[in-house]
């Protein structure tokens, strides 16, 4: 589609929610971008009048108005607060897909999605490839974190701290598993994502003893796809529903009671996105997606609500003091905090101690940490500021895309604070 | 806009600090009034109080008009820009100069944010009181250029009961001084008094000297339940007449009731014609005793129900009700009209009869809700700006309630301003004689119109 026509027909179609913005600006006060910029367009209400504004052909420049949708974190603070609940997650997730419906998609985003993604067997080796050069590229930067950072200046790595790719990947380590039911008398489908999959396979096998300690059988297909938010917060819905299939494909016809990822995004997506944006779907889709959905859950409140795993034994010492940080997508769209603190401290040793803002963004957004890094930096420079005066030695979140972020936050400042996903915490006092 | 001139904008608050994209230029053209944007030729964003002055300067010797904007939350289209002006943001001037605890004053810069204000003042142990919806977003600067109100008025006043002295920018670019950090001060014209509520048509604010006050040590909230408003409105007259004033004093329709009950499920009753949220504050013994009338009171006047908060957890639950008023009216609707006639507090029931009429006359739904204790009430009105029949109604209906308002002896807006969506009724209100004083007060102050033409008075 390159017909105005049709975008302003496509845009047109979102007229009765972009509507219910009723322009009070609540969203102000949540913003993490804006809290950055102070500018209007990088907000909520800002967002949505510009939207309307092309809709109604007030102004005509799509790509000046798809520049200000992507400057999004897509985090979803300003659909919490907002008074007139105004679905604002859903607006953009449709928005960027009209806009990059007319204006394409960008080449580096068309190769990554389009050529890697989609495939995931491809995806996996390429990966296996950077995994073994990257030490060419890149050299260490935190021995504490262990991070490395670009050897030569490129434009993407920039000047980021981020941990290695892992030498070995979590489908190699477990390439596929099909458990029975133990003692628990559950079994799980186990979605690592490819995050965990690619740099924290440690997080992915904190998992798998945990379950194996409890009794849940797992089910861990090999050749799964990426979840697909990373194309579709892109507005590549075509490449999306092909990850989305080749998902289904794996997961649908399997024998588990719930669908486990450790993954607070992918959790949202399967959770929340599948089901939501299968409108084109054929019925049998619709079902496989809807059932997928259902039992779908993040792993600290599978521990906590479903398993009802209790710290037992003895007291420990509690001498590792762990702050928590709420992911976007665990604490917004789903509404989980209380659980990671409480696996945290299955941990005999851990004493938790609250940061100031918890629930802010770390800045991270996915993508949006590519796109703007030097504003994804300063929304993290506030959260790393409140990690450091927690005073705490460890800091955990249920969601890898964040402890990247932190991570390179705090490797940059040169603090020797652990960051780990709170099952780690866990699995460690597990034999 | 030519490019020269841009230049020159750019050179004083810096070229990152300049917006002229057609995307950045159309996201400042509205407000949180339901009215048309405008687009402004360029929006600039000082750093500093000296960038600020400079660009009021430079916009005067062009001859460009000039919106100053902190958060755009107006909801009588105050910062909706003129076509080919200037928008100027207010939000990076954001620091809190002083906060003196031995003379209870603040001193702020005009885009410090409403809630972190008061919160800053509270950790010092004081209070701000004025508590306008918005406040979580709104500015200081825009809280005085609209003399904004909040749900504390009848007790503690609005914002400007606490505004000691404004230093402001004139046309020129030169600071004018006005009032003074002492509790009295005679020197010279009262300038700052001059400045509320003047909707950024008379000067461009520096710096806000506002005045705090200590907080209550405790406080009480209660809810009574009506059979019908009348009774309401005699009990809010009768608590006043037993010379009682509490800090708040809410009133909510039946049909803002049933709405919130839909939206919230906090167990309020459907049925019932009024609801009354009072809240009594101050000396622990003060404000047990004053409950204990207010509580019989409402009774004596035919109160069904009165629930009395045990906790500071049940006294949330009653403030959460009425919180819940706006969100839960805005969902039902795509657009929402928000209104402020208000009435002197003894015409109450004549106001609300009026609006009853209304809603029935033009076949709109209108929830009303507001501040029963200062007759401030919010006719809200739920429609579709795009069913442009339905709109016609909507305006006849504004018209009507301004109407009735004012033969009540009320006024246009208790809080919100007048900006443009009200200045065509301000004549019915006043006088022929009171917009041409103003306007030759303007035309002495700002001889090229520059600032924010077209707001309250015309032109």
């Amino acid at each position: 589609m390159s017909d105005m026509r049709e975008l302003l027909k496509l845009l047109g179609e979102l007229d009765d929610q972009l509507v219910t913005c009723m322009r009070c600006g609540t969203c102000q006060s949540v913003c993490p971008v804006y809290g950055q910029t102070g500018r209007e367009a990088d907000v909520a209400r800002g967002k949505i009048a510009l939207l309307e504004g092309l809709a109604y052909k007030m102004i005509h420049d799509p790509a000046g108005v798809q520049d200000k949708v992507n400057r999004c974190l897509l985090c979803g603070a300003c659909e919490a607060s907002c008074p007139s609940g105004v679905k604002v997650l859903d607006i953009f997730l449709k928005a960027r897909t009209i806009l990059v419906g007319y204006m394409g998609l960008p080449p580096a985003k068309k190769l990554i999605f389009r050529g890697m993604l989609t495939h995931p067997g491809l995806f996996n080796s390429l990966m296996e490839w950077g995994a073994r050069f990257q030490g060419l590229f890149t050299r260490p930067a935190s021995e504490a974190l262990g991070t490395s950072c670009a050897r030569f200046a490129t434009g993407v790595l920039g000047d980021r701290h981020f941990p290695a790719l892992a030498k070995k990947p979590l489908h190699a380590i477990v390439p596929s598993l099909d458990t029975p039911r133990g003692a628990s008398g559950l079994k799980v489908a186990f979605f690592p994502g490819c995050m965990i999959d690619k740099v924290y396979p440690n997080v992915g096998q904190a998992v798998l003893k945990i379950l194996a300690h409890h009794g849940v059988g797992v089910f861990l297909p090999s050749g799964q796809a990426c979840c697909g938010i990373p194309a579709f917060s892109s507005g590549d819905k075509r490449s999306y529903d092909r990850m989305v299939d080749e998902n289904i494909a794996r997961f649908a016809g399997g024998d588990f009671d719930y669908l486990i990822t450790a993954c607070a995004t992918c959790t949202t997506t399967i959770k929340k996105f599948w089901p939501e944006y299968a409108e084109q779907s054929d019925q049998k889709r619709r079902d496989a997606l809807d059932a997928l959905a259902a039992k779908t859950m993040d792993v600290n409140a599978f521990l906590v609500d479903v398993l009802k795993v209790r710290q037992d034994g003895e007291a420990g010492p509690r001498d590792l003091t762990v702050t928590v940080h709420d992911s976007c997508h665990l604490r917004m769209s789903l509404g989980i905090t209380a659980q990671p603190r409480a696996v945290a401290r299955l941990n005999p040793n851990v004493e938790l101690v609250e940061m100031k803002d918890a629930g802010a963004c770390c800045g991270c957004g996915g993508s949006f940490t590519l796109l703007h890094y030097d504003l994804a930096e300063r929304i993290g420079a506030k959260k790393r500021d409140n990690i450091i005066a927690s005073g705490a030695q460890v800091v955990t979140t249920g969601c890898p895309a964040c402890m990247l972020q932190i991570t390179d936050m705090l490797s940059k400042a040169g603090t020797r604070t652990r960051v780990c996903h709170p099952v780690e915490l866990y699995a460690e006092t597990l034999d | 806009m030519n490019e020269a001139l841009k230049k020159d904008f750019a050179a004083i608050v810096g070229q990152e600090n300049v917006m002229e994209s057609e995307a950045d230029r159309f996201s400042y053209a509205y407000d949180a009034a339901v009215l048309e944007p405008v687009m402004p030729a360029l929006v600039v964003r000082p750093e500093s109080r000296e960038a600020l002055g400079r660009v009021v300067k430079l916009a005067n010797e062009n001859g460009l008009p000039l919106c100053v904007r902190g958060s755009g939350t107006n909801l009588s289209g105050g910062t909706i820009p003129r076509e080919g002006g200037v928008v100027v943001l207010t939000n990076a001037l954001n620091n809190i100069l002083e906060i003196n605890e031995a003379d209870l004053y603040a001193v702020v810069e005009p885009g410090v944010i409403t809630a972190k204000f008061a919160a800053a003042v509270a950790a010092r142990g004081l209070f701000y009181p004025p508590d306008p919806g918005s406040q979580a977003v709104s500015t200081m600067g825009g809280n005085v250029a609209e003399n904004a109100g909040g749900l504390r008025g009848l007790k503690y006043g609005v914002t400007k009961d606490y505004v000691m002295g404004v230093d402001f920018f004139d046309v020129d670019g030169e600071i004018v001084k006005s009032g003074s950090r002492t509790v009295k001060c005679v020197s010279g014209l009262n300038l700052h008094g001059l400045m509320v509520g003047s909707e950024g048509t008379l000067g461009v604010f520096e710096k806000i000297t506002l005045k705090l006050v200590p907080p209550p040590r405790s406080q009480k909230a209660l809810m009574a339940i009506f059979d019908n408003v009348n009774s309401a409105s005699e009990a809010v007259a009768a608590i006043i007449a037993a010379k009682i004033v509490p800090a708040t004093l809410e009133f909510m329709d039946n049909f803002t009731i049933r709405t919130v009950e839909d939206f919230a499920h906090a167990g309020l009753p459907v049925d019932a014609n009024a609801l009354l949220l009072i809240e009594v504050d101050g000396h622990a013994g003060q404000v047990a005793e004053e409950a204990e009338q207010v509580e019989a009171i409402c009774r004596k006047l035919g109160a069904r129900g009165i629930h009395v908060a045990k906790d500071a957890a049940e006294r949330n639950k009653v403030w959460e009700a009425r919180r819940a008023a706006l969100s839960a009216l805005a969902r039902v609707c795509p657009t929402t009209v928000l209104e402020d006639a208000t009435v002197p507090r003894s015409k109450i029931p004549a106001m609300m009869q009026a609006l009853g009429d209304i809603a029935v006359k033009y076949r709109l739904k209108i929830g009303t809700f507001g501040h029963a204790g200062d007759g401030n009430l919010h006719p809200t009105i739920l429609t579709d700006r795009r069913n442009k029949e339905e709109w016609k109604r909507v305006e006849d209906a504004i018209d009507e309630i301004f109407d009735v308002a004012l033969g009540l002896g009320g006024t246009l807006s208790g809080e919100h301003g007048i900006g443009i969506a009200k200045s065509k009724y301000m004549e019915k209100e006043t006088s022929r004689a009171t917009i041409l004083f103003s306007r030759r007060l303007k035309k002495a102050l700002d001889p090229k119109g520059i600032l924010n033409p077209g707001k309250i008075i015309g032109e």
